[in-house]
């Protein structure tokens, strides 16, 4: 039986004062598209920067690819795309320059043979072969996340670590991406993944955990979404404030409160 | 043109050429990363720091009474310049909040230091203005020794380790997610920026050494998109002004350190100033032409057409 991609084990963390993560347990095994949900604060990025080393565990264990966390993990196998940085670093830098970087690993400090190459090919998995030699800062918001997936991408990983990869990415990219995802997950990735809300990832996703005060809360099937909003026909369209405000028109037993507006109505 | 062979003959001016070519061509190159980082000051606070290790070498020279007193100055310059930019490196990894106050605190410390130790080695701070403001007519054979293997240290690991160091510089979280050595990368660009502040400080002083570092860094990027091209247009400018100011130098009465400054500060204003003009040259084409073209805007109605309840 060969060990999980994550093992996590009574995992405690904690970030100046404080403890932001209290005896958290997550495993996820080969093959498993695992979604990490909960609210601001609830410690969601915190277990993901533990996980590929960014952080220091104060209690627990951390096993990734079946090695404990530090130098013995094959870090070739795992890819990571942070929460989006600041592109505006101090000296401007191509898009095939930053994913080149995911080529670094280890102590492989040189950047191998045909370089170019692999950078244009990760860059084509996102979309965004002709931007090769742009400057990253001058990208786009989304397409700047694109560039950082395409960096975890370039070193071909079977390990998938990413910290909220659709915030602020249009529907258009947002498929695109999902898109990309189904197929690398058909070829055996296996994906921890930070989301606010599963989106165009949904069909994907096997397994959600969800956190909660640095605990995990929940831990099994995807939540379902409300009621229709799930389903691909539902437009999320909210009819404006008429001039004269009307009751609402699918009443949903608020009869005897305030009037309704169109916007309000909307909301459940 | 017989000047120009009398100049270059002049073993006295072979010596300073060969010191400003390669300091010219180091220094930008250790300047991209500082500037990658948001640390284009550090230059400033380690020449600061390296006034005190002039002080001590020259402290320590005439207790050994060696002659001249100041021969281990440069020696004394290059460790407390590493030894400063190492403790600043650890400062700024423990917690960045209070980082800013360490640099100024060393920054004044070092000025300070080296003024008083100076005095107490028996000179004044007179003695010291060689190393604040260059001194590279008087730049000795052991120096230019000293100053050809340093820059070829700089240059070989700065350059030989480009992809690394820019992974560190641009995104240190990835680089750590990577298992990249981290640490000792950023120890690295620490020691080669308290290298390239010791030889620098023969070219162009103490108190110009940032600028040698970051304006060409500064030009470099105004004219391409690349941190390679970068570096490497930075390290062209270099060459280029540190080798043009000590000519001009060799005829005029001019300080060469602050000529070198100048020219480099001059190129740089030209530059921005022609910058607007060749940005529209390029065509200019829609930023996004993945997005469909599938909204159509409607002709705007007459201003008089709408307001009205």
């Amino acid at each position: 039986m060969t060990a999980p991609a994550i093992d996590v084990r009574d995992l405690h963390v904690h970030l100046g004062a404080s403890h932001v993560l209290r005896g958290v347990d997550l495993r996820v095994d080969h093959g498993e598209v695992v979604a990490l949900l909960g609210a601001n604060g609830s410690g969601k990025s915190t277990l993901v920067r533990t996980v590929v080393g960014v952080l220091e565990p104060t209690r627990g264990e951390v096993d990734l690819l079946g090695h404990r966390l530090g130098d013995d993990v094959p870090w070739q196998r795992v890819g990571y795309v942070p929460q989006r940085v600041s592109a505006a670093a101090g000296v401007p830098s191509t898009a095939a320059e930053v994913v080149a970087s995911g080529l670094l690993h280890g102590r492989r400090l040189a950047l191998p043979r045909g370089w170019r190459r692999l950078a244009r090919e990760a860059l084509e998995q996102v979309g965004l072969a002709d931007r090769a030699d742009h400057a990253t800062g001058q990208l786009s918001g989304g397409q700047q996340q694109r560039v950082l997936i395409a960096r975890a991408l370039v070193r071909k990983p079977e390990l998938l670590v990413l910290d909220e990869p659709v915030a602020g990415v249009d529907r258009p990219s947002q498929e695109a991406f999902a898109a990309t995802m189904a197929r690398l997950v058909d070829d055996g990735l296996t994906v921890l993944v930070v989301l606010h809300e599963l989106g165009e990832l949904a069909g994907l996703i096997s397994r959600a955990v969800v956190l909660r005060h640095g605990q995990v809360v929940h831990d099994g099937a995807p939540p379902r979404p409300h009621a229709e909003h799930g389903s691909r026909e539902h437009e999320h369209v909210h009819p404006h404030t008429s001039e004269v405000p009307v009751v609402g028109a699918h009443d949903v037993g608020l009869s005897d409160g305030p009037l309704l507006t169109g916007e309000q109505e909307a909301r459940p | 043109m017989s000047e120009i062979a009398s100049m270059l003959t002049d073993p006295l001016m072979q010596r300073a050429l060969l010191a400003a070519l390669l300091v010219g061509a180091a220094a930008p190159v250790v300047g991209t990363y500082l500037v990658q980082r948001r640390l284009a000051l550090l230059g400033d606070g380690i020449g600061h720091v390296a006034l005190t290790g002039v002080a001590l070498g020259w402290l320590v020279g005439s207790a050994m009474g060696l002659v001249p007193n100041d021969v281990l100055a440069i020696p004394g310059a290059v460790v407390a310049a590493v030894v400063g930019s190492v403790l600043i490196e650890v400062v700024r990894r423990r917690g960045r909040t209070s980082g800013d106050l360490a640099l100024a605190i060393m920054f004044y410390g070092g000025i300070a230091g080296g003024v008083l130790i100076i005095t107490v080695a028996g000179g004044s701070s007179g003695s010291l203005m060689a190393y604040l403001f260059g001194s590279i007519s008087t730049v000795t054979t052991t120096d230019l020794i000293l100053t050809v293997v340093l820059c070829l240290v700089i240059l070989a690991v700065g350059v030989g380790l480009r992809p690394a160091l820019f992974s560190v510089s641009h995104d240190e979280e990835f680089a750590v997610s990577s298992g990249l050595p981290v640490w000792a990368l950023n120890m690295a660009v620490a020691v080669l920026a308290a290298l390239t502040v010791t030889v620098a400080m023969r070219v162009v002083g103490l108190l110009l050494v940032s600028a040698l570092m970051i304006v060409p860094v500064a030009i470099g990027q105004l004219v391409t998109h690349s941190f390679r091209r970068t570096m490497g247009v930075g390290s062209v400018v270099g060459v280029v002004v540190c080798v043009t100011g000590l000519s001009i130098s060799y005829w005029y009465p001019l300080s060469p350190g602050a000529l070198i400054v100048v020219l480099a500060i001059g190129v740089y204003a030209v530059v921005a100033g022609l910058h607007p003009l060749l940005a529209r040259r390029r065509p200019a084409g829609d930023p996004h032409p993945d997005i469909p073209d599938d909204v159509q805007v409607a002709p705007r109605a007459p201003a008089d057409a709408d307001c009205t309840p």
